[in-house]
């Protein structure tokens, strides 16, 4: 069992309010995940030309100052055993300097927008050592894990970057993702554990490499993904929701003028504003639901 | 009546409440949020309403009591209920009255995916559609829908009753549309009159177990 959440506002004035309204809907979910958590925000975009990247050592003290020089980074942010990294760039380049200059380094994250921080513990014990609530950004997915395919380590917490501005979280398990893995890996995806959500996660990635839209990705993966799954996707501008056509695990969505949540349970939309006005349902098995910015 | 309010009250001591209610016999649950487990284990003719969305399992095995949901209920609602009416005035999720033997569930809305599951004597009446899977593996019971099915309705059904008035998606393994007869008709119009909903017995269709996948047939005995 795993919970997963998110949150996107439809536009701009609630922005400010991202990690207030957010913090709530990840705590909430510790019954259904209590061994470790993580999110992904998407906040102002990266300068013309410049790239961020999320990036994580173990020890909440390590030096990033010679990994920022490598990187010609411009901006530096720490995090607890997070940093934010901005500056000129491409995600291939980076992560090959990163791999080579600091192997204990892991890329959480590269993109133009989005920063995914997790660790192991609590969802309670993660939104504070981030300081989750004081965060803005137009939109956000989380995960709260209990862990039953692969170790409890922050490497096997969620989200699980798809590429850039792409993320994944997951509630269930996927059955064939040792087969999968060895295709993705003969097509060049590299996978860095042996969680199943990861497979799930470069297997989008691939997908979107053939330039098949989101969409299409995950209709695809309805196919090609063996399990049980509900998906939810961050991407630039958006997010997307997708159960198997099976739909064992559950999500509920809310939907008013401001915003698009969607939680495994409505516990964790019970304190969004507006919520008692809110259109609430079910997505439906098997449909592709997703939303972004005009 | 006795109000609970789910701000300061805890699930646990609404439950316990309701178990030993000395006398009182209406209670109203306020801010429920979701909460699981709400109203579980009744065993008298108690009236309860939850004021909200109620979250997992929400009176689960009932006996007796009339629980009223004023909003949404989560997965499995009603589930092993034995006796009383559980009404969920908004839409249910999955598993709603799952394995349940007796009594009445009523829900207004819709219900998702697996709606009778395993339904050993209930009476279910929804009165918009049921999800994939819904009575699956139903023994006994009832259940009408008065919007459409989806998926595999009846899956490996046994001697449990399935009534549509809409568009059935596809019948599961060994479900099969029945004719629909007098005595049917009338316990239809029955339970619609029970439940509220004011639709013609004439518009349903009946589906329930060809008898071909949990009988034995002698002719099969060489297979094995």
């Amino acid at each position: 069992m795993c919970g997963i959440v998110g949150l996107f506002f439809k536009n701009a004035e609630r922005e400010p309010e991202l990690g207030q309204l957010f913090a709530p809907m990840l705590e909430t979910m510790c019954g259904r995940g209590p061994d470790s958590a993580g999110f992904a925000v998407y906040d102002a975009e990266a300068p013309a030309g410049a790239i961020k990247a999320s990036l994580q050592h173990p020890d909440p003290g390590y030096d990033w100052a010679p990994l920022a020089a490598r990187l010609g980074a411009t901006r530096v942010t720490r995090n607890a055993t997070h940093a934010l990294f901005v500056g000129p760039g491409d995600e291939a380049a980076l992560r090959a300097t990163v791999a080579e200059a600091a192997p204990d380094v892991t890329v959480m994250s590269v993109g133009r927008r989005i920063q995914i921080m997790k660790e192991t513990g609590t969802p309670q014990e993660v939104v504070e050592r981030f300081g989750v609530r004081g965060m803005r950004g137009s939109h956000a997915i989380g995960h709260t894990r209990m862990a039953t395919e692969s170790a409890v380590t922050t490497a096997g917490s969620h989200p699980f970057s798809t590429g850039m501005d792409l993320c994944l979280v997951h509630n269930g398990s996927l059955s064939n993702h040792n087969r999968l893995r060895a295709n993705l890996r003969r097509e060049g995806i590299t996978f860095a554990t042996e969680n199943d959500t990861e497979v799930a996660a470069g297997y989008l990635t691939w997908r979107l490499r053939q330039g098949y839209a989101l969409k299409d990705a995950l209709e695809a993966g309805l196919r090609d993904l063996d399990g049980f799954f509900t998906f939810a996707i961050g991407t630039a501008d958006g997010f997307a929701v997708l159960r198997d056509p099976i739909a064992c695990k559950p999500a509920v969505m809310a939907e008013t003028d401001d915003y698009v949540a969607m939680a495994s349970e409505y516990r964790s939309l019970a304190g969004l504003p507006g919520i008692a006005a809110a259109r609430l349902w079910e997505p439906e098995p098997g449909v592709v639901y997703s939303w972004s910015r005009a | 009546m006795k109000t609970f309010d789910l701000e300061t009250d805890t699930v646990r001591v609404v439950n316990a409440t309701l178990h030993a209610p000395e006398g009182e016999m209406e209670f109203q649950i306020r801010n429920p949020r979701g909460a699981h487990a709400l109203a579980v284990g009744l065993y008298a003719p108690l009236r309860v309403t939850v004021r909200g969305h109620a979250g997992y399992y929400c009176a689960g095995m009932n006996q007796l009591a009339t629980v009223v949901v004023e909003g949404n209920a989560g997965t499995g609602v009603g589930e092993n209920m034995m006796s009383g009416l559980v009404h969920v005035r908004g839409n249910a999720s999955q598993s709603a009255g799952a394995t349940a033997h007796g009594g009445l569930l009523v829900i207004d809305g819709d219900a998702s995916a697996r709606c009778g599951i395993s339904m050993k004597g209930v009476d279910i009446v929804v009165k918009g559609s049921v999800g994939h899977m819904s009575a699956f593996m139903g023994q006994a019971g009832n259940l009408v829908v008065c919007g459409d099915a989806g998926e595999a309705l009846g899956d490996s059904v046994y001697e449990a009753r399935l009534f549509v008035r809409g568009r059935v998606a596809g019948l599961g393994a060994d479900c099969v549309e029945k004719e629909m007869r007098a005595e049917h008709l009338e316990w239809l119009a029955a339970a619609l009159e029970r439940a509220g909903a004011s639709f013609r017995p004439e518009d349903f269709r009946r589906y329930g177990s060809a008898r071909n996948l949990y009988t034995f047939k002698i002719d099969n005995a060489a297979r094995y």
